[in-house]
């Protein structure tokens, strides 16, 4: 025989999925709500996103002290994340302080990928919310001009503020927010991708949305369930943060219970809390609890319980 | 969920294009076999003959040592040179009985048909099995007259031929559905009147729509007044794991750690249900087999009917020999079956294919920390935790691998297959499996 044969165990097929293409998914996931952040916000929303991105990359790169930027595609996928978040147009150092406390904080300072316990985006939004909320959260919202590439900057009140938006602007977009929260069309375009190539499933994305509906109608009737669903971050928390592999729980019970935890706090936040929007400190509230609901959540055993069916 | 599945499992390519509907060609005479004495799960053989000894096909030469084995049988007549370990599939050497081809085939006299099914009692067929040295052909290599004796307070009313064959590249039982079909049944209805069972269930995957076909053609001219249906399965992997196929043609879950039997049925396998066909008609005992010779590595793919103790180089040399990309030698299929250092290997009653792969199939992959996707949570089909089992043993916590269910895991592989970490979760979980089984021993 001419070349030594390789032992190794079984199985010996694996999937070509690996973690960089899954990166890679999210990205392509992202590309209709980012398109839309620009056709709505102009060349500011572009200038933001690259600059988080780029923020997020380098800081990791260096961290991790390697000369291939993208790496597994993760630092990228934060910067966009993070990006999503903010205001169209924040000053520039503000996302790129977002960017790598995001990196070094949300994430390295656990040991990497894998082993952060809070959605690294969504750290770096809230340190930034904290810090300097005047800049995230304050008179910021850029009123949407489409095809208005480089139109004059102009704000206004964010729906969530006055409650008068239209269900169409909503969905559509049309209407101020941040950078890529304002257009459910997009978000849910990106999302299909997502289900489509496995990287997110039904549970979480249906017990979030499912119980900010409900405790929208019950605040307002039908109606206030759309907009609760539709205004602010709740599209975008739902499908693309809350869904973050490594800080929501991986037992199918836990999803649910992991995703409707997620809409009651930010629902109570929203109508019973100080600040208007409460989609940020619901994901991370319940990031805390993954462990444990993954834990309270152990699936039954293949014959363990005799189904009825 | 489609009824005739099961929860989980995964969608590899199966590859099964390099030998499907090919049909089955005996394998050149091999000029020695050398017949390990250990073939099935239990207990091994004692040789029953001697160096110098002339042996004739079918004759036994392997006494099993205990209730749970099978006895064993020359596959070519000749002399016995050697009694002595060699290489065996599993990994350690196993005693051996060595013969040298006269090339006569000469046929063992004992080998006599039996009379015909109808006239067999159950204790009869149960004791022709057993006499056949017939095991499991899947690759469990369970004997097969221990599954049609269970206790007295249980009873079988189900049997269940295994014709998923959800194994990538694996095409042997294919091939029999297409040519053997009637001794498929014959085989059944054997398995059947030894158990009482009043129904017999052949369970195939979809995306061998011609053996389906077949089958139910021979179903319908030889069932006779038995209760056969033939399910066609979805096609998706281990659609052929025993427990996966009786939930998917019964609705039955077989309780952790028990066996088929709690839920009232026995499965066995297709080339099983041919083997005891022949034992009956012919009195042929188990010592050849249609194994599948496959994989991008090899020259001329094909399913042969090969001579138990035959050895993987003589195999692959009458298929044309191994490419020279060729890395890896596998016994059984991609997703079970075991990687050999060697080809200088006997196939036992167990083999079911020599998969030969290539490069681009042994690239290592760097190992990434758990991103905890879940995605190998969602494909097991046990409903384990793989992720969670793996990283407890990888930290030696064996008490929090058992807690998620290592003993409950049969290594499918799914988890591995699937996993975008590239991280090795059936190895770690074996590991746990073994110290756990190890620690409740003492
Ligand atoms: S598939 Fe791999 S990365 Fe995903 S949860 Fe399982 S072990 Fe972790
Ligand atoms: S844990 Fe075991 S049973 Fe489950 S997918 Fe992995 S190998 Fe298969």
């Amino acid at each position: 025989m001419a070349k030594k044969l390789v032992v190794s165990s079984s199985p010996h097929i694996k999937s070509p999925e690996n973690i960089q293409s899954i990166m890679v998914d999210v990205l392509i996931a992202l590309f209709p709500v980012a398109l839309m952040a620009v056709f709505l916000f102009g060349y500011r929303a572009l200038v933001t996103m690259i600059i988080a991105m780029v923020a997020a990359m380098v800081t990791e790169a260096i961290i991790l002290r390697k000369g291939d930027f993208f790496g597994d595609g993760s630092a990228a996928v934060t910067g966009l994340l993070l990006a999503m978040t903010l205001p169209p147009a924040p000053p520039w150092w503000l996302v790129v302080i977002g960017s790598v406390v995001a990196i070094a904080i949300g994430k390295q300072i656990y040991g990497g990928i894998g082993s952060n316990i809070f959605n690294p985006a969504l750290v770096g939004r809230a340190i930034l919310l904290v810090s300097w909320g005047g800049h995230i959260a304050g008179n910021v919202w850029l009123k949407p001009v489409p095809f208005g590439f480089a139109a004059d900057a102009v704000t206004e009140a964010s729906p969530l503020a006055t409650y008068d938006a239209s269900l169409l602007d909503l969905f559509i977009g049309t209407v101020s927010g941040s950078l890529g929260e304002t257009s459910a069309l997009a978000l849910i375009i990106g999302a299909i991708w997502l289900f489509y190539r496995g990287h997110i499933d039904w549970r979480i994305p249906g017990g979030f949305i499912g119980i900010v509906f409900i405790m929208g109608l019950a605040s307002g009737g039908f109606s206030m369930g759309l907009y609760h669903v539709l205004a602010g971050g709740v599209l975008l928390g739902a499908l693309f943060m809350a869904t973050d592999m490594v800080t929501s729980p991986v037992t199918k019970t836990g999803k649910i219970i992991f995703g409707v935890g997620c809409g009651l706090i930010t629902m109570l936040i929203r109508l019973y809390g100080s600040l208007p929007e409460g989609v940020t400190f619901g994901i991370l509230l319940m990031n805390g609890l993954t462990p444990l609901i993954d834990n309270l959540t152990l699936p039954k055993k293949f014959g363990e319980v005799k189904k009825s069916a | 969920m489609s009824e005739r599945s099961f929860v989980g499992g995964i969608h590899p390519s199966y590859y099964k294009e390099f030998t499907a509907g090919m049909s089955i060609t005996p394998a050149r005479p091999p000029s020695q076999v050398i017949i390990p004495l250990h073939q099935n799960i239990g207990a091994p053989c004692d040789a029953v003959v001697q160096v110098g000894d002339e042996v004739k096909v079918g004759q036994k030469i392997g006494e099993p040592k205990g209730f749970v084995s099978a006895p064993i049988f020359a596959s070519v007549s000749g002399k016995v040179t050697k009694i002595e370990p060699y290489n065996h599939p599993l990994g350690n050497p196993v005693n051996a009985v060595f013969i040298e081809n006269d090339g006569l085939d000469t046929p063992f006299e004992g080998m006599q048909a039996n009379k015909p099914l109808e006239e067999l009692t159950p204790d009869e067929i149960k004791q022709i099995a057993k006499d056949a040295g017939l095991v499991g052909l899947g690759g469990a290599t369970f004997p097969t007259h221990v599954k049609l004796a269970p206790p007295p307070d249980i009873a079988i009313d189900t049997v269940i031929i295994n014709a998923a064959e959800c194994e990538p590249f694996l095409t042997a039982d294919h091939a029999l559905m297409l040519e053997r079909a009637d001794d498929i049944v014959y085989g059944l209805k054997a398995f059947m009147k030894a158990l009482g069972a009043t129904k017999g269930i052949i369970g195939i995957e979809d995306n061998k729509p011609d053996a389906i076909e077949n089958m139910k053609k021979a179903v319908a001219e030889n069932r006779g007044e038995y209760d056969i249906e033939i399910h066609s399965l979805h096609t998706k992997y281990p659609q052929g794991a025993e427990k996966m196929l009786i939930k998917a043609t019964t609705g039955r879950e077989v309780p952790p750690g028990a066996l088929p039997m709690a839920v009232n049925v026995v499965n066995q396998n297709t080339g099983t249900a041919v083997a005891m066909a022949e034992a009956i008609k012919l009195g042929k005992p188990l010592y050849e087999r249609v194994i599948t010779v496959t994989g991008p590595g090899i020259r001329k793919p094909g399913n042969l009917l090969v001579k138990n103790g035959t050895l993987v180089k003589d195999i692959i040399n009458q298929c044309g020999g191994m490419k020279d990309n060729a890395r890896k030698l596998i016994l059984g299929g991609p997703m079970m079956g075991l990687a050999q250092p060697t080809d200088d290997v006997p196939v036992i009653k167990g083999t079911s294919g020599v998969l030969i792969l290539t490069e681009e199939f042994v690239q290592e992959y760097p190992i990434s920390p758990c991103i905890k996707c879940g995605k190998c949570v969602e494909v097991c089909p046990m409903n384990l935790l793989p992720n969670f089992i793996a990283s407890a043993s990888e930290k030696e916590r064996m008490d929090l691998a058992e807690k998620y269910g290592a003993m409950d895991c049969f290594e499918c592989g799914s988890c591995t297959y699937t996993c975008p970490a590239k991280r090795p979760l059936v190895q770690w979980i074996r590991i746990a499996k073994g110290e756990i089984a190890a620690s409740r021993r003492k």
